[in-house]
């Protein structure tokens, strides 16, 4: 088990989850969002090129709208005290801060490749699915950083 | 709402709620933090872990649920290529079209830039720099900064964490760097 950094997440280990549901909601779940990912068309290179030069409201209308949305939805959930469909007590981890390099650092070097490949993690999927197949290279590429990251970490500010 | 409206590109105010969902709804189904950029990590603990420790872990449970969610994604982008889409190309604006046209993109269909996005790209310098470059960095800052635009701009923002704060800050600098100053020396050269 790795010794946790400050800042770090939570080690997959101790985030609670309920029992295996079986694995196929998640993937009904992941169908739905990359159809919803897909005719919002934030997965578009352009539509990314939009944003980062100001140039439509578009991408800002989506996040605005989900975060307030999400926000909405979490507060429901702690208001009501929801539990899970099976019971179980549902939990949010506060994220911690401690210098908070990793978050200034690895923001900027994640928003370089956001415009420059033009797709953030779940775009990339999607832009597969579309048939953008180049974009597996991409993707390994990712997973390729992910395993440096992990690599480096121990080295690295957080 | 008509069968048109379904097949054409869907508006921010439709869209947006819609993603913001799944926040809720991965909490109800089973207690699971939106975020996509996790799959990257459990799938380097499944496949390739190595001796770092940040890859020392039990994958099965904690990302199996992750890793069918982004499998899904990669079906749901087919699916509505295949059944749900009227094949516009994006709907950018005027302005938009004119800034990429200076930097020689004027293929708009499809998702990517045909021009610059291929497989014999991969030969060039701005191929490599953007495709493979930009997927690099893509997973060395989501796994560095502990979440991706997913966990940190929408879970995290919705949960007001200051970290996350923070990194939403640093992914905009970071795409406007990219935007203003690194892409026209690539595109344009």
């Amino acid at each position: 088990m790795t010794s946790p950094v400050p800042g770090t997440l939570p080690e997959p280990s101790t985030i609670a989850g309920s029992p295996l549901r079986g694995l196929t909601s998640y993937l009904l779940l992941g169908v739905a969002f990359g159809i919803v990912l897909t005719k919002s068309e934030v997965i578009s290179w352009f539509r990314v090129q939009e944003m980062f030069r100001f140039q439509a409201f578009h991408m800002y209308g989506v996040m605005a709208t989900a975060v307030f949305t999400a926000w909405l939805g979490l507060q429901l959930i702690r208001r009501l005290d929801l539990r899970t469909i099976d019971g179980t007590a549902i939990s949010v981890p506060p994220k911690t801060l401690g210098r908070g390099t990793r978050y200034w650092a690895g923001g900027l070097i994640f928003g370089i490749g956001w415009a420059l490949a033009g797709a953030c993690p779940g775009p990339l999927f999607a832009m597969i699915g579309n048939g953008a197949v180049v974009m597996t290279a991409s993707l390994a590429s990712a997973l390729a950083g992910t395993w440096v990251y992990g690599a480096l970490r121990s080295r690295l500010p957080h | 709402m008509a069968r048109a409206d379904v097949m054409h590109q869907w508006p921010w105010y439709v869209a947006g709620p819609m993603i913001g969902l799944f926040v809720p709804i991965l909490l109800l189904v089973g207690n699971r933090m939106f975020g996509v950029s996790s799959s990257l990590r459990h799938a380097c603990a499944a496949a390739l872990p190595g001796r770092a420790a940040f890859f020392q872990y039990d994958w099965r449970t904690t990302g199996g649920w992750n890793l069918a969610f982004v499998l899904g994604i990669v079906i749901g982008g087919m699916l509505t290529a295949a059944f749900l889409s009227d094949g516009q190309p994006t709907q950018v604006s005027a302005a938009t079209q004119a800034s990429l046209r200076a930097l020689g993109v004027t293929d708009l269909t499809g998702v990517v830039p045909n021009e610059v996005f291929n497989w014999r790209a991969l030969l060039t310098l701005r191929g490599v720099a953007m495709l493979l470059g930009g997927g690099f960095l893509v997973g060395f800052g989501a796994s560095y900064a502990g979440g991706c635009t997913s966990g940190h701009a929408i879970s995290g923002l919705a949960d007001m964490q200051l970290p996350s704060l923070i990194a939403v800050v640093g992914f905009f600098g970071g795409g406007l760097v990219a935007t203003w100053f690194i892409l026209p020396r690539l595109l344009g050269a």
